[in-house]
């Protein structure tokens, strides 16, 4: 197990160094730098730029030297901790991110808690109950939430929570907290304009998991070895959570992995709408702007989630099922 | 001790399924002694299995006891005294009058306790009804607990104490083994000690021996047996095997569409059958001592029709073709699995298994020659492997394609797609070697299509002509699989296979899972088949008296070598190898006055060729090869003047 798990993290390294090296050549894809983009927007305004100052400018954030190099410059300095500067916000990149990245990481944690919460006992429910009023209502409201727009949900939330609660709309914080170091209201105003974003953000993935989550358990309720348990004269409940829900869980933690990114990225249409102070926003903005090393580092914060993730559920998986732990492609 | 354990009284059973209610059980009767075995024997869908179901209230959602009464005496099982402390440590009813099952609620506590306390089950499927994610002594010891007030601890040591009652070579080690670690055998003597932990009074065997080996199915069959008399307990058993009721009830109850067709003593029934469906049921099984040229009598033959088109583009045979050499010739194939190949930090590579080891035979045109093997023996690897579907590390393999000789193994590209045409294969599993979703004219005229042959008129008149062939209606072209029965689905199976009217066949099991009148009406028609398009057939089974029944000549295989090889009569007449001879008996024959010599049955000996006598030995000191008795009657063992003396 323990050279399993060595094997598996020296593993993580090359695949980062790859998705690294993919990450830079696609940010470097479009025509042009940060510089270029800059200058035709002062273009634009009617404004120019003096060339000896560009000429400065390129040199000193390494702008003119081969794709090669400024890679390696990128990739040293990660490793360092250091990543970059960011263009736009006259910045260092760990500056310009740090707040940011805390809440969306509170935000996914709580989107991931509150889809295992809603998700497990429907599931259940709607499993052991195949085909019954409650079943069909339940997937009724799932495929509802399947469906409807994120941000058109967002805007109804929002304005509700205004109307009801006298929530303040958008943000992620009461505005006057807004700069102030943190404090105990802070925290609570955090608390209370979360539940919107973590709902809107998780609605979707709740109701696909429903749908997984009963299909995994059908399939598995039908398995002679649940009628084992049945006929051992276990009650129905015990037979239910030590049996086939152990093992229809397995494609739930197989998916930590990909859930963490999605959660993160895919948050960021909704983070405009309500305009959280997350990271999905600037990430787009970032893009588009060609600020390198800001959106470099987004890039690598999401590849290292996944890579770390699917290296967890892994390792859970393995811890959960001895099949996976001990089987080791021996079955025949 | 003759007092009656269990009565079930004009019992009725109702599946509610989408379009109406099915009944499965029509008002079915019998009554179970103390101590005694009963057998429930019956086809799939004959309502056997429900009515054990019933007696334990494990149905199906989607059914219901719809009549009648299933009464249970705690009591009848007390005059033995291993029984008492089990029952009253958590008497299920102190009242100690009959219980009526079929009044209790399904799940309530009075029917839990019965379940696994009294009357317990053991399944068909040993890897399925064991979960997968608990180990044995949990799954064994969660038993003991449910039923008795013990501790983990002693419900451990009960549990050990079981295992080693079902002849674990280690039980302690094997209280922390999962199931999938152990082989079919063993997993289904842990299924037994986790029925048996509590000292039921009853155990119900829902085909226990089916989905094993013969060799393993005696060990099963003789460990119930000294488990009962150890026990005291009664057994009711349900199969479809005959043989296996000829040598394990007592009583047999014979069931058919849901009712009792004939019930009575095991001499007597088999004596003296007097109930059509009983006496067609015995016909329908392969016997060893079947005259030359007798046919089975399936309970429902099919009549096959058709071939012209089929024919219409088959090339026929030159006289001079054959003498180029026989239709597939096998040489020193070698196949080793499992040595997995290191990764960048992978694992040292293991040396791996040796499936196929030095294996040469040759097949004539138009002979069926019968592959016999238990599982894991290789033979299906090697019946792969002459399909091109997987590729062996030595050997050869040449093909005469109308006198022209084609190596197989070499082949690539275009001419790997014509030799496609000339060998097909019939798969064991009907329900996964056909796609669900596409109905069954595409299925038949899937190869047509691959091969671009003929125009889409064309295919329709040949699709139905196979479909005519193996005597199935032309008007459920349209359907799809899921609505035909088993032994329908592997007609379609054999309806592809010919579809491009091949010269060889390879049938892997092809009816080892279906019932046995339904096996003898596909056998009879693969029969006919060959007869008619002249097919040449690789028949791979476990079944001997299928093989018997099918092959001119029979391969017995053993840990990926050939250890005997001979025509089908000689072979039966006189066999030579060990294991050939522990293969033969270990067949349960549907014939009371010959019982299985269950004694002579060692644990795994037979299997281990290590372990057989001299001269047949294998090991790293001995490395036999085949020997010419004469006759064409082949063993693998060292060429010396004994091996003579003992054939």
């Amino acid at each position: 197990m323990l050279g399993y798990v060595t094997r598996r993290i020296l593993i993580m390294i090359p695949t980062l160094l790859a998705i690294s090296a993919i990450t830079f050549v696609i940010i470097q894809l479009p025509p042009g730098d940060y510089l270029t983009s800059m200058v035709n927007e002062m273009q634009s305004r009617g404004e120019s730029m003096d060339q000896g100052r560009l000429a400065m400018l390129r040199e000193t954030y390494g702008l003119d030297r081969p794709m090669i190099e400024q890679y390696a410059l990128w990739l040293a300095g990660m490793l360092r901790g250091d990543f970059g500067y960011s263009f736009e916000y006259n910045m260092p990149v760990s500056d310009v991110v740090g707040d940011r990245l805390v809440l969306t990481v509170v935000i996914s944690v709580a989107t991931i808690i509150f889809i295992w919460g809603v998700s497990f006992p429907i599931g259940i429910y709607s499993a052991t109950h195949q085909y019954s009023l409650g079943d069909y209502t339940l997937t009724l409201l799932g495929f509802l939430g399947l469906a409807v727009p994120n941000f058109l949900l967002a805007l109804v939330l929002l304005y509700l929570a205004n109307v009801w609660f006298g929530t303040s709309i958008g943000g992620l914080m009461d505005p006057r907290f807004l700069g102030q170091p943190w404090s105990v209201p802070k925290a609570m105003s955090v608390l209370e304009h979360m539940w919107i974003p973590v709902m809107v953000i998780g609605t979707a993935g709740t109701a696909a998991m429903i749908r997984r989550l009963r299909a995994n358990l059908l399939d598995e309720l039908h398995k002679p070895y649940v009628v084992t348990a049945r006929a051992k004269g276990l009650p129905p409940g015990r037979a239910l959570w030590k049996y086939p829900l152990r093992v229809a869980l397995n494609p739930f933690i197989s998916d930590i992995g990909n859930l963490l990114p999605q959660i993160v990225s895919g948050a960021a249409v909704v983070s405009v709408v309500m305009s959280l102070p997350t990271t999905g926003p600037m990430l787009l903005q970032a893009l588009r702007s060609q600020d390198m090393y800001l959106a470099g580092s987004f890039l690598m914060f999401l590849a290292v989630l996944t890579v770390v993730g699917v290296f967890l559920s892994d390792l859970a998986l393995a811890a959960l099922d001895p099949r996976i732990r001990l089987g080791g492609g021996s079955r025949r | 001790m003759s007092r009656t354990l269990l009565r079930v009284e004009d019992l009725k059973v109702d599946f509610h399924v989408p379009g109406g209610v099915v009944s499965a059980v029509r008002g079915v009767s019998f009554r179970v002694k103390a101590g005694s075995t009963v057998a429930l024997v019956g086809e799939s869908g004959s309502g056997k299995s429900v009515a054990a179901q019933s007696i334990l209230r494990i149905l199906p959602r989607s059914a219901a006891i719809t009549g009648g009464r299933i009464l249970f005496d705690p009591q009848a099982a007390d005059g033995d005294p291993v029984n008492g402390d089990a029952i009253n440590g958590n008497g299920a009813n102190g009242n100690g009058g009959l219980i009526d099952i079929a009044g209790l609620k399904a799940d309530g506590t009075t029917m839990r306790a019965l379940r696994g306390g009294q009357i317990s089950i053991i399944f068909q499927e040993p890897m399925t009804s064991l979960s997968p994610l608990h180990t044995i002594g949990d799954q064994v010891g969660e038993a003991v607990q449910l039923h008795q007030r013990v501790t983990a601890k002693q419900a451990r040591a009960l549990a050990e104490d079981m295992l080693r009652r079902v002849r674990f070579p280690d039980p302690r080690r094997a209280l922390d083994t999962y199931p999938f670690e152990l082989s079919g055998g063993l997993r289904q003597r842990a299924m037994i000690a986790m029925a048996l932990v509590c000292r039921p009074a009853l155990l119900i065997a829902d085909e226990p021996t089916t989905a094993l080996d013969v060799t393993i199915q005696a060990q099963i069959l003789k460990l119930i047996k000294d488990l009962q008399a150890d026990l005291g307990m009664a057994v009711l058993l349900i199969t479809h095997d005959l043989g296996v009721v000829a040598n394990l009830a007592e009583e047999v109850v014979v069931m058919h569409r849901g009712r009792v067709m004939e019930s009575g003593t095991r001499e007597d029934i088999f004596a003296d059958p007097r109930h059509p469906y009983l006496k067609a049921l015995l016909n329908a099984v392969p016997r060893f001592d079947m005259a030359p040229g007798e046919r089975l009598v399936p309970i429902r033959s099919i009549t096959s029709t058709g071939g012209s088109l089929l024919e219409k583009d088959h090339q026929p045979w030159s006289p001079t073709a054959d003498e180029a050499g026989p239709l597939l010739a096998v040489d020193g194939i070698c196949k080793r699995y499992g040595a997995r190949k290191a990764g960048w930090f992978g694992a040292k590579a293991g040396a791996g298994t040796l499936a196929v080891d030095d294996v040469s035979f040759s097949i004539k045109r138009g002979e069926c020659v019968g592959l016999v093997g238990e599982s894991g023996c290789g033979k299906t690897t090697l019946s792969k492997i002459l399909m091109r579907a997987l590729t062996p590390d030595h050997g050869t393999v040449r093909f005469n394609d109308h006198g022209r000789i084609v190596d197989v193994l070499g082949l690539e590209g275009d001419a790997l797609t014509a030799f496609r045409r000339k060998v097909q294969f019939v798969f064991q599993d009907p329900y996964g070697s056909l796609n669900p979703r596409m109905p069954v004219f595409d299925i038949i005229a899937e190869p047509l299509v691959i091969h671009g042959i003929g125009d889409e008129a064309e295919r329709k008149a040949r699709v139905k002509e196979l479909m005519g062939l193996v005597g199935l209606d032309v008007r459920h072209l349209r359907r799809y699989p899921h609505s035909f029965s088993g032994g329908q689905r592997q007609r379609i199976g054999i309806a592809r296979a010919l579809a491009l009217r091949p010269e060889l066949l390879l049938l892997d099991e092809p009816v080892s899972a279906l019932d046995v009148s339904i096996q003898a009406q596909v056998l009879n028609l693969l029969k006919d088949l060959k007869e008619r398009l002249g097919l040449t057939y690789l028949f791979v089974s476990h079944n001997l008296a299928v093989v018997d029944y099918m092959a001119d000549r029979i391969l017995v295989m053993c840990r990926g070598r050939i250890v005997e090889s001979a025509p089908r009569e000689a072979l039966f007449r006189n066999p030579v190898h060990p294991y050939t001879r522990a293969l033969l008996a270990a067949v349960p024959e549907p014939d009371p006055s010959r019982p299985l010599s269950l004694t002579d049955l060692e644990e795994g000996r037979a299997s281990d060729p290590a372990r057989w006598p001299a001269p047949f030995t294998i090991d790293e000191a001995h490395q036999p090869h085949l020997v010419d008795l004469g006759n064409g009657h082949c063993v693998r063992a060292e060429a010396s003047v004994r091996v003579k003396e003992v054939a």
